[in-house]
């Protein structure tokens, strides 16, 4: 199993229904602090929606019901009392396809901070979004053209500047739901560059269909069927020694 | 086709039959294409044609003498006195100077006066009362002339027809040729056509009230339209729950904008002029009920908008901690706002050319104040144009062509403000 000392997050029998069908089945699972921990699976197995219940996105599905506990930092998450948009602050996410606002780069990444009233003064906000954008490795490409649309850039550098503007916001949890999906292997390569740097300084979960990429980039990986959490260890172990049949089917393609 | 390319005859076959009808359909739209231009192009020579010599006007220049003793025989100049005396007297003394013969010809005299514009009395009083230095001299004058001699001028009136079947007789002609040999007689723009409102007069009937009238009524609508509708669809797009009680509200809606625009003239007739007692005739209800006509289409327009803006803004905003109400109007308003303007727009372009509802808001009627506010009697555009195209006079038949002219170039400005406003706040993805 994989060591408990720094966990962040833990659900408790956690259950999906979208109106009849239930998504997810009784999901325990712990996530530690500033690691990177890749939630893998077929489709449809739960694996997204998994992520977005750790910050209430699911919220916006109108027939979605999410019962049982997610603890982060100890506090129930999955409380209707929890205030979503300051727990937003704290988990940011990636999507999928890159989906930058059609505004400039800058105000792109400068949107979280301002509101959320983060920066005092015009320079603070452009600090910010100066140091984001490095860490987010792509300071160097656009400094010269922060006022250019973000949709002006390509679909590696789009996926980059979401993350940018995520992390702007200085989340303790960052999700990324198959974040390289779209993007070619050079963006790709460069994004699971970026995800090593970040999880020094944030707790990663990202979801992903590629199993090189999950065993690159994570620490503990989290392999799921159907709807149900079927193995939970070392990424290393997971791939090289499943203790489950179902798993060791999955990793070598038998099915998925 | 290319027999080495293909593997098989019946491919052969059946890819030149596509390509066959391919062409028959793509020459079937063009064909389309075509014929909807050419009516465009009938539509708007023939307004040109019929409507552009509504813009001018004839003048006939005859020297007046402003008779002191007539004006104002006790040298007061007090306007008072110059607003009681009779310019018909100037008028009469005036024409009898320049046509000495129809002194003692009392049917003469009429002809002649006949060929002069029944204003033109008013006219002479402007004059003196702009100008008081004008009393007891003698100035050349540009009166403007009867509608019938305009459309003489205009070579309306066919003169090769019997005097019985002419509106002109042959006396009138005579004089008319003798002024236009002494080169008195000038075709001039009509500005007046823009300065003034309706008339019995075709020579002096102007757009202004009409003019002005749509414009306080379509300001109405639109400031009662747009935010009403745009919140209307803001809410049930984004706010709204999911349920069957906002599925019938989005049916209704639906069916609203198909409900014939008479019926909302009769609802306006009924709720705003009997139960709430407004006044009628006036721009405030004119464009209220143009409201409940245009809202169903902001509405459906701006719905159709936002459903447009892809959820990953949403989500994108949701994630980063905004608000609902700031994920709304941050990113998705401004992203839906072209649409939500050129649907307004086109709501308002038809608003602009109703005439059914107003004729029950008593907005289709004879008005020749021009108004000033949204409380003033007025008409409308088209409501003008089917007066004057009511009208048996000949003079009126190019106001009615003129009027469309300024209708189609009220429409036409409206729909560039919105390409315009389509352009500068459209977003690409």
């Amino acid at each position: 199993m994989i060591k408990n000392d720094n966990i962040k997050i833990t659900t408790n029998d956690l259950c999906v229904f979208y109106d009849e069908k239930q998504a997810l089945f009784d999901v325990n699972i712990s996530i530690n602090e500033k690691e990177t921990t890749a939630l893998i699976g077929p489709s449809g197995c739960g694996k997204s929606t998994l992520l977005r219940c750790f910050n209430r996105m699911n919220d916006t599905i109108e027939n979605c019901v999410v019962k049982g506990n997610i603890n982060i930092d100890n506090a129930n998450v999955n409380n209707p009392e929890i205030d979503v948009v300051q727990l937003r602050t704290k988990i940011g996410m990636v999507f999928q396809k890159p989906n930058p606002f059609p505004k400039s780069i800058f105000d792109n990444v400068a949107y979280g901070p301002k509101i959320h009233g983060m920066a005092k003064n015009k320079l603070e906000l452009e600090e910010i979004v100066e140091k984001s954008l490095k860490q987010a490795g792509l300071w160097s490409e656009v400094k010269d053209r922060l006022s250019q649309p973000g949709t002006s850039l390509s679909g590696g550098q789009q996926q980059r500047l979401c993350i940018a503007r995520a992390i702007a916001v200085r989340p303790e949890i960052i999700l990324m739901d198959e974040p390289c999906s779209a993007l070619d292997p050079i963006a790709t390569a460069n994004i699971e560059e970026l995800m090593d740097e970040l999880k020094k300084e944030f707790t990663i979960i990202i979801v992903t269909h590629n199993m090189q990429q999950a065993a690159r980039v994570s620490k503990n990986t989290a392999f799921f069927h159907l709807g149900k959490l079927i193995e939970l260890g070392p990424t290393d172990q997971i791939f090289t020694n499943p203790k489950l049949e179902k798993t060791q089917d999955y990793i070598t393609g038998r099915y998925g | 086709m290319n027999r080495i390319l293909s593997k098989n005859q019946n491919i052969e076959n059946s890819t030149n039959k596509r390509h066959r009808k391919e062409k028959r359909f793509k020459s079937l739209c063009l064909g389309a294409v075509i014929v909807a231009i050419l009516f465009l192009i009938i539509l708007l020579s023939s307004l040109a044609y019929k409507g552009l010599s509504g813009f001018t006007k004839t003048t006939i220049q005859i020297p007046i003498y402003f008779n002191e003793e007539i004006i104002d025989p006790e040298n007061t100049r007090d306007i008072a006195v110059i607003n009681k005396a009779s310019f018909r007297k100037i008028f009469k003394q005036s024409l009898l100077q320049k046509f000495p013969e129809a002194k003692d010809n009392r049917k003469m005299y009429r002809n002649i006066s006949k060929i002069f514009s029944r204003g033109s009395t008013y006219l002479l009083k402007n004059m003196v009362l702009d100008d008081i230095s004008l009393i007891g001299k003698t100035i050349n004058v540009d009166l403007i002339s009867s509608s019938t001699i305009d459309q003489l001028r205009k070579n309306n009136i066919n003169i090769k027809v019997p005097e019985s079947d002419r509106p002109v007789s042959d006396a009138t002609l005579k004089i008319y040729d003798q002024l236009n040999t002494e080169g008195v007689i000038k075709k001039r723009l009509n500005f007046s056509f823009f300065k003034y409102g309706d008339s019995r007069n075709p020579e002096e009937a102007g757009i202004l009230g009409a003019l002005l009238g749509s414009m306080f009524t379509l300001i109405i609508t639109l400031l009662l339209s747009f935010p009403i509708g745009v919140l209307t669809a803001i809410y049930l797009e984004e706010f709204a729950p999911k349920n069957k009680f906002t599925y019938f509200i989005e049916i209704n809606i639906n069916n609203l904008a198909a409900v014939p625009s008479i019926v909302f003239g009769l609802l306006g007739l009924a709720i705003f002029l009997n139960f709430f007692g407004l006044p009628r005739s006036v721009p405030l209800t004119g464009g209220l009920v143009l409201t409940l006509m245009t809202l169903p289409t902001v509405i459906i327009s701006s719905r159709a908008s936002l459903k447009a803006v892809p959820p990953t803004i949403r989500e994108a905003a949701l994630g980063l901690g905004a608000s609902k109400l700031q994920a709304v109007f941050n990113h998705v308003v401004p992203s839906a706002a072209p649409g939500m303007f050129t649907g307004t727009i086109i709501g308002m372009a038809r608003a602009l050319g109703e005439t059914a509802p107003l004729l029950l808001m008593g907005m289709v009627a004879f008005i020749v104040e021009v108004p000033t506010s949204i409380f003033d009697p007025a008409t409308v555009l088209p409501a003008q144009i089917y007066l004057w195209a009511d009208s048996p006079e000949r003079g009126f038949v190019e106001k009615t062509s003129a009027a469309i002219i300024v209708l189609v170039l009220f429409l036409i400005i409206m729909n560039s403000l919105a390409i315009w406003l389509r352009r500068k706040f459209e977003v690409r993805w």
